[in-house]
């Protein structure tokens, strides 16, 4: 097992390194990015638009952002990075070594996680710039951006696993992605929404995401909290084995 | 014991090819072993399913007497691999792949870090250890897919291609190494289109054509087969009469330069005195190929696929 601890240290450092050696690329964007979406919807037109499940709408955006800079950039981590190392073939370093699935797997999901959390730090870092909401279940909420952060960054390599080429890697972020994190109650609860819109919005999975994160630092949610970590727990279980049988029988990285 | 020992492999690709047709191939412990054959014959495949790179569809694999489906952990550790392609992150730095590479197989950083830096100095490329990779020369590249293959200290070396595209300098060098790398008793199969390579290197070669290995034999017996030995002939006087001489195939090339074929049963002398006696007086005597070559052309002659001869 030594042998196995050494090996994924190494492949979760490596994939770490990576990231904070191109922080250009990887960590400034969301800040700038992020802190536009502070600024132009909490601070400029939040107050306009008046409180929000009870709180000051600039409060009730900053779990949804937050936890939005987790998803993507857990995913889009293990995505380039797994992809980019098909595309370079330096995947066969660990192919050819005496590495199980499981190693291999934890490794990259360790990286993707690693980031999206950081990010999803420096993202919460900057929103205490501009308000300071009273958080009501810290522990909670940390495990929600856990528990999230792995499941896209499962989701992230299972998309790579599959790419053949740049264009395969973005459909799903651009495409899929971005249209249930915007839906998915970031900017506003589902319940100012008519009904047919509210009853589709609950077949979102991210709704319940960052509901339970927004639990987690407001104490307010749209649905349960509980339905939210047993959806999150069941999703992670089913992309946690379809990505380590993907990896198991080399499916896109094995001929 | 085998440094390698395949059974009965066979891979039939998802198109239907069938690439390697139940092959048996065993390389002793120690040995310098050329795995010779035409593009596409199924050297890069057997590679592939050695190295855990190919899934085979039948048969089986022994790596130092592990077998590669039962101890695949025990099996792994004893292979080090030298591919055809450039396969590093080419933004990493030289000494980080190295020790990312230890770290895969279980080394300790610390242990990694010394034996890093006794592969980059055999290889030297310790000085560029901090360069970023893709700013390496090809030959620098080569070097360091060795290094990294070396860093885990594996039994059986494998190398696919590793000298192609690199100037004979650094060719030569690297046959200097991977001949003492042989000699403190690592096994090396090679690959090489350089049979020339091969001839120099290796005691034990096969030749594997159409997914069958069609020859498995020491090099010395493989080269007392070749039947006869092409030389060119430079003559101190032009001369476009070419004598009859018994035995010998010669041909002019131009007034100054004869190409003789030379039966592995008859001697030059014979043929030097044959010429004398016509009033040719030879000043250079040169080989026309490398030996293992029409060998190798003979070998693969019959299945029609010279055109597929690199």
């Amino acid at each position: 097992m030594l042998q196995y601890w050494i090996a994924y240290r190494t492949l979760a450092g490596r994939e770490i390194h990576r990231f904070l050696r191109i922080w250009p690329q990887t960590l400034l964007p969301p800040l700038v990015t992020t802190s536009l979406y502070f600024l132009i919807f909490g601070a400029l037109m939040g107050p306009r638009i008046g409180p929000m499940g009870g709180v000051h709408y600039m409060d009730y955006i900053v779990p949804g952002i937050v936890l939005m800079a987790v998803i993507n950039h857990s995913y889009a981590n293990v995505v380039s990075s797994f992809f980019s190392a098909k595309f370079q073939r330096h995947i066969e370093e660990v192919l050819i070594a005496p590495m199980p699935s499981w190693v291999i797997l934890a490794g990259y999901v360790t990286g993707g996680m690693f980031r999206g959390l950081l990010i999803g730090a420096m993202v919460l870092g900057v929103a205490l710039l501009f308000t300071h909401p009273h958080i009501s279940h810290p522990a909670l909420a940390v495990v929600m951006a856990v528990l999230t952060s792995l499941l896209f960054s499962l989701a992230g390599l299972i998309n790579a696993t599959f790419a053949n080429s740049f264009d395969d890697i973005s459909i799903v972020p651009n495409f899929i992605l971005t249209p249930l994190v915007y839906l998915g109650g970031v900017f506003y609860s589902v319940k100012l929404l008519p009904p047919t819109w509210h009853t589709l919005s609950l077949f979102n999975p991210i709704l319940y995401m960052i509901n339970a994160f927004r639990f987690g630092f407001l104490g307010i949610a749209d649905v349960a909290v509980d339905t939210a970590f047993l959806l999150v727990g069941a999703m992670i279980m089913g992309l946690g084995g379809i990505a380590w049988w993907l990896l198991h029988r080399g499916v896109g990285i094995k001929h | 014991m085998s440094a390698l020992k395949l059974r009965n492999l066979r891979k039939i690709y998802g198109n239907g090819f069938e690439a390697l047709k139940g092959i048996d191939l065993t390389v002793g412990e120690g040995d310098f072993f050329a795995l010779l054959g035409p593009n596409g014959a199924g050297k890069s495949t057997t590679i592939g399913i050695v190295t855990s790179l190919v899934r085979k569809s039948s048969g089986t694999v022994e790596v130092c007497g592990h077998d590669l489906d039962r101890d695949w952990v025990l099996a792994k550790r004893c292979l080090g691999l030298v591919p055809q392609e450039i396969n590093f992150n080419q933004f990493e730095k030289v000494g980080n792949i190295v020790l990312n590479q230890a770290g895969f197989y279980g080394v300790p950083r610390r242990a990694a870090r010394k034996r890093m830096e006794t592969v980059l100095r055999q290889l030297e490329l310790w000085d560029r250890r901090n360069q970023v990779s893709r700013y390496l020369s090809g030959g620098m590249k080569r070097r360091l897919m060795i290094a990294r293959a070396l860093v885990h200290s594996p039994r059986l070396l494998i190398l696919d291609e590793p000298t192609a595209g690199v100037d004979l300098e650094v060719r030569r060098s690297m046959w200097d190494f991977l001949r003492r790398l042989n000699g403190e008793g690592t096994t090396i199969i090679l690959t090489t289109h350089y049979l020339e390579e091969a001839e120099q290197l290796c005691r034990n070669v096969a030749i594997i054509d159409h997914g069958r290995i069609v020859e498995s034999t020491s090099m010395s017996r493989l080269l007392d087969k070749l039947e006869y030995s092409e030389y060119f002939l430079d003559l101190r006087h032009p001369s476009s009469r070419v004598p009859d001489i018994a035995g010998y195939r010669i041909e002019a090339l131009d007034d100054h330069t004869w190409s003789v074929a030379v039966p592995r049963q008859s001697g030059l002398n014979e043929l030097f005195n044959a010429l004398s006696g016509h009033g040719i007086e030879v000043v250079n005597l040169r080989p026309r190929s490398n030996r293992l070559e029409q060998l190798f052309l003979q070998r693969v002659r019959g299945s029609g696929d010279l055109e597929r001869v690199a």
